[in-house]
């Protein structure tokens, strides 16, 4: 049953410094695109009571470099990261990522910013965000915390964000190496993923997976035997030793087990 | 709140968090947008905002002040498009059929297959298999259809 919405409060803010001023004073949850949130109201379990939209905070939206770092606005929606060629030529996998979101509807709304805030282990986006060590930027009225998105998930659904803190931008450095992308759900479009994989292939190659693991995870075991020259089938047997994934809903612990140990392979062949 | 609806200024007394959907329907009496879902997955309740596609199951009315909202309602009558998919046999039972032309509105020119078929792949048909959907939107755009498998790949 859907939640009542009678009960719910609503503010909304127009620029990043009345936002900032909102959620200092009192606990509002923030609502972007609301392709999660909204799911849950009309599922009947949003928890959440007093909202924050911040959908027209348009000072978030921007994509743009600093030096060689890319800046990825949190309020940029998954069409503004498909159409753009800075994201285009420094990350293109999150583009690729981007294209298989929902379809263009929640492409439309859903935003880089909401997808790291949800921490589903399932995020499209995340492998392709942990693969790069991107930086997620916190900011609250009287500060700026910088977190690497490795070290942003302290398990299901949990993150360091404290309730003053919006995300306003998410960092990624320049990227060496091939990248490389790859989601199995049940179909093309508007699939939650069974398994979704994103590769750096360097060196060091750097590799993350979701939906194998409570949250969004890199994979150094593999990564390390991959850079000491170990063959593919030992660093499978190595990745085999190193997720955990479970049954739920969409999937099988041991289907997933199989396609991420796969998909390792194939990253490898198709970037070699 | 007040926002632009089919090309004419509306202002609705809704809740804040009320879904755009609800308030078309119940507010303005515009039963056209669908529910399928309820939860983006079925494209049935597409409405476009500022000329991009969304699902209004998912947008609280507050995110649509001062937008331009525009529903099946406010292609009129006699839409090229909804004359081709009667005439492909684009609609069986016609659940999916206003979300899937609101869809397809939003089309460039001059579209591929895939691009239709990228277009298209938010919104779930259960009856037509979709190649009568794809050639509706092909042919409203002059392009050739002669390629359409029956099977849809998105």
């Amino acid at each position: 049953m859907r939640t009542a919405i009678s009960g719910l409060e609503v503010r909304s803010a127009s620029s990043l410094g009345e936002a900032l001023g909102i959620l200092r004073d009192d606990r509002w949850t923030p609502i972007a695109g609301a392709t999660d949130l909204y799911v849950a109201l009309n599922f009947g379990t949003l928890e959440p009571r007093r909202f924050l939209d911040i959908w027209a905070v348009n000072e978030l939206r921007d994509i743009s470099m600093n030096g060689t770092t890319l800046v990825i606005g949190a309020l940029a929606t998954y069409t503004s990261l498909i159409r753009s060629a800075l994201v285009t030529r420094q990350l293109p996998m999150l583009v690729e990522a981007s294209r298989q979101v929902g379809g263009p509807q929640i492409q439309n709304r859903g935003t880089l910013g909401g997808n790291v805030a949800n921490a589903s282990p399932a995020g499209d986006s995340l492998p392709v965000l942990a693969a790069v060590d991107a930086v997620v930027v916190l900011r609250s009225a009287d500060d700026e915390r910088r977190i690497p998105i490795t070290k942003f998930y302290t398990g299901y659904r949990a993150t360091v964000m404290r309730p003053n803190e919006l995300i306003v931008a998410i960092d990624i450095p320049p990227v060496e190496g091939r990248q490389w992308f790859r989601k199995v759900g049940t179909r093309a479009a508007q699939a939650i993923s069974k398994i979704v994989v994103a590769g750096v292939r360097a060196s060091v190659p750097r590799i993350a997976f979701g939906s194998v693991a409570p949250t969004v995870v890199r994979v150094p075991e593999t990564e390390g035997s991959l850079a000491a020259g170990a063959n593919i089938d030992e660093a499978a047997r190595v990745l085999s030793r190193e997720i955990a994934p479970i049954d739920d809903l969409r999937s099988t612990a041991e289907y997933r087990m199989r396609v991420a140990t796969n998909l390792l392979r194939r990253f490898w062949i198709e970037t070699g | 709140m007040k926002f632009v609806l089919n090309g004419a200024s509306t202002d609705v007394k809704a809740h804040p968090m009320a879904r755009l959907l609800d308030v078309l329907r119940e507010e303005c009496g515009l039963t056209g947008t669908k529910e399928g879902c309820g939860e983006g997955e079925c494209g049935a309740c597409t409405v476009l905002i500022n000329g991009e596609p969304v699902c209004s199951c998912l947008i609280p009315v507050v995110q649509v002040e001062s937008a331009d909202v525009l529903t099946i309602e406010g292609l009129g009558d006699d839409h090229p498009l909804q004359h081709l998919f009667m005439n492909e046999v684009g609609a069986q039972c016609g659940i999916c059929t206003p979300g899937m032309i609101m869809a397809a509105i939003a089309l460039g020119p001059a579209p591929t297959l895939d691009d239709v078929k990228t277009a298209l792949a938010g919104n779930l048909c259960r009856c037509t298999g979709y190649s009568a959907i794809y050639r509706a939107v092909l042919k409203w755009r002059e392009m050739p259809v002669a390629n359409i498998s029956a099977s849809a790949t998105r």
